[in-house]
């Protein structure tokens, strides 16, 4: 057996549907790290995954040289912070300021108020709409006259919106109804276009078939209406 | 990059606030201090974070950062060659300092924040109950961070100490308040001691509010109006 040197052992605890797992493989792969990915069966949690992250018992988590990190957006910059070719956060620090807020503004408020539109109905549902709305509307301007957040090239908040590309907007087709509509998000729009037209972004994202097969069995299981 | 005025939007009571003001204070920037009255939101603050219309903004050469943590990071940024670096240099540990500094404001800071609304003995204690787990995790992360020195950024005060450290005066007003020790030298003898360090260190000290002042203030913001 060849000899393998563990002093750059990346391993990915993860799971193929998860937004926040599939970040980090798109962080991984644009830097051209390998990686051994372990899937998690979140419904039954591994005592691997029990023991390497006891805080929230959640995945992602990324093992490197033995050591565990948690937390989607503070493994990404832990990733930039080791592997500093193809960096991900801008130079500039006004502009990392401002990427990292975005970052928050999605995981922390968007992703939130897009939930909301999944588990209500009605007039509950339409004010949920609204509210994911005007929350994206903010996502919208930043795009405005560039090719992907990061500028010319993917970047910190492109890997962590890729959550209302190929999760939020896939979910609209079950949800039968249309949160971010063309004709309000141009922007956005183009900037999914531009997401798949990136070999890491569509080497990185869920089969979109076997996506929405999954987030409908989750819906049908949670009695939650589907199209 | 750090030249131009810098302005901070805040209020003497808020934690969030407290966290810029130590940072600023650790790489002697001057400021302005603009202070928000409570209970009001100024135009500058509306403009300046239209988003959360939250305290803290730091304003550099009329360019706003929001979010304290976030603030406290371009700080550390703009101003890398002035005083100590706030964040560890090393990635795995600015992986775990960003990691309890999240974790401090999404958990630990909730069941803060609840025991102050908690009405009856029996919600009191649970919220005691949640917020000594909390404790427990932060006094072993104190120890694998701080490696035997006595803050958890080493031999100076920096991203955690000051995450975690802009909450003291208001443990102290809970503390008061319930009549019990949150942070006790049975349970959590490092933390005790860390806190009294915290307490004293130059950065520090101008800034922490004033345990009466700030009960005083927690009594008439948490009032119960008279029925």
């Amino acid at each position: 057996m060849a000899e393998r040197s563990d002093t750059e052992e990346v391993k990915l605890l993860g799971m193929w549907a998860s937004p926040f797992s599939r970040r980090i493989e798109v962080a991984l792969t644009l830097k051209g790290v390998p990686y051994e990915f372990s899937e998690q069966d979140i419904t039954n949690k591994s005592s691997l995954l029990l023991q390497l992250n006891p805080v929230y018992k959640m995945i992602p988590v990324l093992v490197h040289n033995g050591k565990p990190i948690s937390e989607s957006l503070v493994i990404l910059e832990y990733i930039d912070d080791t592997w500093r070719n193809n960096p991900i956060l801008p130079q500039d620090p006004c502009e990392r300021a401002t990427a990292r807020f975005l970052a928050k503004l999605i995981d922390q408020q968007i992703c939130v108020a897009a939930m909301k539109v999944v588990g209500k109905v009605g007039e509950e549902r339409d004010a949920a709409v609204e509210a994911t709305r005007d929350l994206l509307m903010f996502l919208e301007k930043e795009l405005v006259g560039k090719d992907f957040f990061g500028g010319r090239s993917l970047g910190f908040v492109d890997i962590v919106a890729t959550l209302v590309a190929f999760w939020l907007m896939r979910t609209e087709d079950l949800l039968g109804v249309k949160v971010v509509p063309v004709e309000l998000f141009p922007e956005i729009h183009r900037w999914v276009k531009n997401l798949l037209g990136n070999d890491v972004i569509k080497k990185c994202i869920p089969p979109k078939d076997e996506h929405l097969a999954y987030i409908r069995a989750r819906m049908d299981k949670l009695n939650l209406k589907s199209a | 990059m750090s030249s131009g005025e810098v302005k901070l939007i805040g209020a003497w009571a808020s934690p969030f606030v407290m966290r810029p003001r130590v940072a600023l204070n650790l790489k002697s920037v001057p400021y302005e201090f603009l202070q928000e009255t409570f209970g009001s939101k100024s135009e500058l603050l509306l403009k300046s974070n239209p988003v959360h219309k939250k305290i803290p903004v730091l304003l550099h050469a009329d360019k706003p950062v929001c979010e304290s943590n976030i603030i406290v990071e371009y700080i550390d940024e703009t101003w890398s060659s002035s005083g100590p670096s706030i964040l560890p240099s090393h990635p795995y540990d600015r992986a775990m300092a960003r990691f309890w500094a999240a974790y401090i404001d999404e958990k630990w800071f909730g069941a803060l924040r609840n025991f102050l609304k908690a009405e009856g003995e029996e919600e009191k204690k649970a919220v005691i109950a949640q917020m000594e787990e909390g404790n427990a995790l932060l006094e072993k992360a104190f120890i694998d961070c701080s490696k035997g020195k006595p803050f958890f950024n080493g031999d100076n005060i920096g991203y955690l100490d000051i995450s975690l450290g802009s909450f003291l005066a208001w443990l102290r007003v809970t503390e008061l308040t319930a009549s019990h020790k949150l942070l006790d030298e049975a349970k959590t003898p490092s933390l005790c001691k860390w806190a009294e360090l915290f307490c004293n260190d130059p950065a520090v000290k101008p800034v922490m509010p004033e345990t009466a002042k700030l009960a005083e203030f927690a009594k008439k913001i948490f009032a119960k109006p008279q029925a």
